[in-house]
């Protein structure tokens, strides 16, 4: 196989220039996309480039883990949480710390040309190749290695990732400190309360939208704020379409009045 | 018997407290206590005189530990005494003369109101001085000293109400803490090199120390003894310290305070005899200062101020003795001795003429007294044959001997010092039989006493009467009997001290002892004394004793008028000391704001002002942290490009 | 083609998700630079092991990918329970270390 071989073929060749600018276009897309979902899938496309790219470098144990561990389950994690912290909150990408994006892209650029610059002076012209030492096998080797020369790396990494799993545990758990309250203590207390006795008022019902995050509308037309969910409500994904009702009513109105007032041309002319 | 040495100290120190914290019930009988007190410390002084001269020269040295002062690892400093024959020698001169003053201090000090505290000062001084001569190291050598040292302060300032008498008091407590000065510089290098400051350790080791050392030590201790006992270029002190109660100028002034210094000298022998250098140096200041206190005493109309010049003078003797090894030390504890008989017994003469004329104390305005005073000019007469030396008194054998000493010294050293001892004997007689004429000899001078409001008495309680001319008389027997003792030692003490050389003999196991040979010979520098003696007299006979003496001072020479002004010691500390030490902390002062507090202040501005503006990069935000910690990480990796020679 | 060109694209990689970290504010969003810049480094070190003809660099970029894992499940727990408080994911709300 060429990737075995110290230099790369023309294959490897098309196939780096192609996937890399699609990989450098991943990256880019990550850190500009508005949504944070978007970004999520981005690096997803991203890191599958760089999977291709292991594998091509002769690494495909390390190509496979790529993929199943970093692209299936770290960024499914993302996901997750993503979806936890709200799919369709959309950042602002404009700046509010003082020259923040100007430091930035200047770091960034320096940073850049310095790091290629090494490369380039380091002249990397002579790569061995793995042919050698794939040749027992690649998973093999790696044991080898893993479980001799690194075996207090691999556990010290067991250990980290168990404390990080527990970690994360006790980040996230929250203990009930008090017992949940009964439906009958609920209902005591919104009447010693007396601030909202009856129950709350449903969503809004709509021809073209029926879902929890549209509120429903007084009868001056307002939109009911209490009729949807508190969390919606912090997060500011309610859909207020009371606005598009009304118009929808001036509009029927409009109409009527003309079919009306047609009506009544109509007639007089008929007198 | 060792445990009787405590108590020597221990019972002038008791009265001091008793005195001092007994209050206004002691004002009657606290004057006894303290006389008897320090009559005790003398008794069992005697008594262990007694027992020393009963054992063999090598096995009089008695050592009693009281306890450990200081127990720190490395560092022992115990309370500890040790009585040898020179520490006998002082505790009998101090304990002795020190009770005849206190008996002549209760008839002197009769009127004042304060007598009761005066005597605690005094038994205070006397506990500190036998302190300092008993202890057996240096440190408790120098709480001795400093308790000297403040018991002078009080005494001197006993009359407070006088700002001239506060005045010298702060002059002699400063002037002597350049001294004190030198002594804690002194132990601190005994210490560093010898890791100890006890005598016997340290005076037994000096073999193995370089002499550079010994010499920075031996001209420490020389300061300190220059504070203690009035030496050039510290005497400035001693002459107005005659502010203070005649019993005080008798005891302090010229029997024992003075002395320390000779004291340390001697004691320190060992350092000063592997010492060429300082011990030259010392030789040198008591030849200075004998010189310059002689002169001083001529000039002075003031009998006290004489009599002090004259200490000073002496005291020179005594440092130039101590100068000269183990030829002098010797004769100079001997001139110690007979010189606080005599000067003793002058003191209290003079004090006696002073009780009489009214607190006069202008020489000028006495003559004559010696038919209304007898007793005291029999004792004042003897004193003043003792101290010029006058053949056969005491203080002809102790002087002759140092003269001889002086030339002994050998080279061209021993003829410049033993020239000077022998015009220091001259200059003696001169203004010692100046003094006597004008005092007691001569017609009447005397002047009304003054009226009160214009001059400030001296000693308030002595009774004035403004306008009429004092009536002379001899003084209580309190005041007589201690002069008349003082006087036999002045007449008797020297021939005895010398008799078979029982002195030199007595004092040779601790001081040691070699015989000088001086190059003219032993008889002629005797007959040179006499004859400068001789001189002397007939000088100042010449001068004062025919002619008529003025009351009011002429104007004099040149000489003279910087004699009466202490040969212008104080204008020489004014403009050396406090003009350029005035202008020294002025441009120390210009230094510190400017410079110093410069750089400080101006360091913490702007210290102050960029973290004012750092700390606006310190905003909270983590992403401003990670910019720069980024640009970092690209400095640095530009850094490690730049050092591969990029 | 020399293989050197993954290491051009790995510090491509890098320096797009550092910038990444410092513009954007979402700390999710920062988190998945972060993941980027260790992709970047995985990149090298594969590149490295192929250069050097053994298999150490890819045990250090497996290594990486271990660690990179556990930081992500404290990160992310970390921004769950900060969003839970805060409800917001925000890094610039958290700035209260400041004088």
């Amino acid at each position: 196989m060429s990737a075995l071989a110290a230099a790369a073929s023309t294959g490897e060749a098309v196939q780096f220039w192609v996937l890399g600018t699609i990989a450098v276009i991943g990256a880019l897309c990550t850190i500009l996309m508005k949504k944070a979902v978007h970004s999520a899938l981005c690096l997803a496309g991203t890191m599958i480039v760089l999977a291709v790219f292991y594998l091509a470098n002769g690494a495909y144990f390390l190509g496979v883990v790529q993929v199943v561990v970093y692209t299936g389950a770290i960024m499914m994690l993302f996901l997750f949480v993503v979806m936890l912290v709200g799919v369709t909150a959309a950042d602002s990408l404009k700046e509010t710390l003082k020259g923040q994006r100007w430091l930035a892209v200047l770091c960034g650029l320096g940073f850049g040309i310095l790091l290629i610059s090494g490369i380039r002076h380091a002249q990397l012209n002579h790569f061995n190749g793995l042919g050698r030492v794939n040749a027992g096998g690649q998973v093999e080797g790696l044991a080898e290695l893993i479980f001799t020369k690194y075996v207090f790396a691999f556990e010290i990494t067991g250990a980290l990732l168990i404390t990080a799993a527990v970690g994360a545990m006790v980040l996230t758990h929250r203990e009930r400190t008090e017992r949940a309250a009964t439906q009958r203590e609920l209902a005591e207390r919104r009447v010693r309360e007396g601030v909202q006795l009856p129950p709350l008022p449903a969503p809004g019902v709509y021809a073209r939208h029926n879902a929890v995050d549209v509120p429903g509308l007084l009868p001056d037309g307002t939109p009911a704020e209490l009729s949807v969910s508190r969390t919606l409500r912090a997060r500011g994904q309610v859909r207020d379409v009371s606005g598009q009702a009304l118009e929808d009513l001036k509009a029927l109105e409009q109409a009527s009045a003309e079919r009306l007032g047609r009506d009544n041309s109509r007639e007089e002319a008929s007198k | 018997m060792e445990n009787l040495i405590a108590l020597l100290v221990a019972a002038p120190l008791l009265g001091a407290a008793v005195l001092l914290c007994g209050g206004r019930r002691l004002d009657k009988t606290g004057h006894w206590l303290g006389t008897l007190l320090a009559a005790v410390s003398f008794g069992i002084g005697a008594v262990l005189f007694a027992d020393m001269l009963g054992k063999g020269a090598e096995d009089r040295a008695l050592h009693q530990k009281l306890f450990s002062w200081i127990p720190v690892e490395g560092f022992q400093a115990d309370v500890a005494f040790q009585l040898d024959q020179l520490s006998m020698t002082f505790v009998l001169l101090i304990s002795g003369v020190g009770t005849l003053i206190h008996l002549y201090s209760v008839g002197y000090m009769e009127h004042d109101e304060r007598r009761r505290r005066f005597f605690g000062y005094l038994n205070l001084f006397l506990a500190a001085m036998l302190l300092l001569v008993l202890a057996d190291n240096y440190l408790l050598l120098y709480v001795g000293w400093e308790g000297v040292g403040l018991a002078s302060y009080l005494l001197i300032g006993f009359w407070q109400h006088k700002p001239s008498a506060a005045t010298a008091a702060k002059k002699a407590f400063l002037v002597n803490r350049v001294g004190d000065m030198g002594l804690s510089i002194a132990i601190m290098l005994m210490f560093t090199t010898f890791g100890t400051f006890a005598f016997g350790p340290v005076l037994s080791s000096v073999g193995e120390t370089s002499e550079g050392t010994l010499t920075a030590i031996g001209l420490m201790l020389l300061l300190a003894a220059c504070g203690k006992s009035a030496q050039v270029p510290l005497q400035s002190w001693l002459g107005d310290a005659m502010e203070g109660p005649t019993p005080v100028s008798a005891l302090i002034h010229a029997a024992t305070m003075v002395t320390a210094g000779v004291y340390l000298i001697v004691r320190s022998g060992a350092i000063f005899n592997a010492s060429p250098d300082a011990q030259l140096v010392v030789a040198i200041v008591g030849a200075v200062t004998l010189l310059f206190g002689a002169i001083v005493g001529c000039a002075k109309d003031d009998i006290k101020k004489a009599l002090a010049g004259s200490t000073m003078s002496q005291i020179g003797y005594m440092v130039l003795a101590a100068g000269l090894g183990p030829i002098g030390y010797a004769f100079a504890i001997m001139h110690l001795v007979t010189h606080g008989f005599f000067k003793a017994g002058l003191f209290l003469g003079a004090g006696s003429v002073m009780h009489a004329m009214n607190d006069e104390v202008d020489m000028r305005k006495y003559g004559g007294l010696r038919r209304y005073m007898p007793v005291t000019f029999a004792t004042f007469g003897l004193g003043y044959l003792a101290i010029i030396g006058f053949p056969g008194l005491s203080g002809f054998w102790s002087k002759d001997k140092i003269i001889e000493a002086a030339f002994a010294k050998g080279g061209t050293e021993g003829w410049i010092l033993g020239g000077v001892a022998l015009l220091g004997a001259a200059i003696t007689a001169f203004y010692m039989t100046r003094v006597m004429l004008m005092t007691f000899f001569g017609e009447k001078r005397w002047q009304p006493a003054p009226d009160a409001d214009t001059a400030p008495s001296a000693e308030p309680a002595a009774e004035h009467r403004a306008g009429e001319l004092p009536h002379p008389h001899e003084s209580p027997k309190t005041m007589t009997i201690p002069m008349i003792v003082l006087a036999f030692g002045s007449v008797f003490a020297g021939g005895l001290f010398s008799l078979n050389e029982s002195f030199v003999k007595w004092l040779e196991p601790v001081t040691s002892f070699e015989h000088g040979h001086p190059p003219i010979g032993a008889a002629a520098v005797t007959g040179a004394t006499v004859v400068a003696l001789i001189a002397g007299v007939g000088i100042a006979y010449a001068m004062y004793g025919r002619r008529p003496v003025p009351v009011v001072a002429p104007r004099g020479s040149v000489l003279t008028r910087a004699a009466r002004r202490d040969l212008l010691q104080d204008d020489f500390n004014h403009v050396v000391l406090v003009r350029g030490g005035e202008h020294l902390t002025r441009s120390l002062v210009y230094v510190d704001h400017s410079l110093v507090d410069g750089v400080v202040n101006g360091t913490a501005a702007s210290v102050g002002g960029l973290s004012g503006r750092l700390r606006k990069l310190q905003n909270g935000y983590a992403r401003s942290y990670a910019v720069s910690m980024f640009g970092g990480t690209a400095v640095l990796i530009a850094a490690t490009l730049l050092m591969r020679g990029v | 083609m020399n293989p050197v060109n993954y290491l051009y694209l790995a510090a491509l990689l890098f320096t797009i998700g550092a910038a990444g970290v410092l513009i954007r504010r979402n700390a999710i969003v920062l988190f998945m630079c972060v993941e980027l810049m260790l992709n970047a480094c995985n990149l090298a070190f594969v590149t490295f092991s192929r250069m050097h003809g053994n298999l150490d660099g890819q045990i250090i970029a497996f290594f990486t990918m271990v660690v990179a894992a556990a930081e992500v499940v404290v990160g992310l727990a970390i921004i769950v329970s900060l969003f839970r408080t805060r409800h917001s994911a925000s890094v610039d709300d958290a700035s209260l270390m400041k004088l």
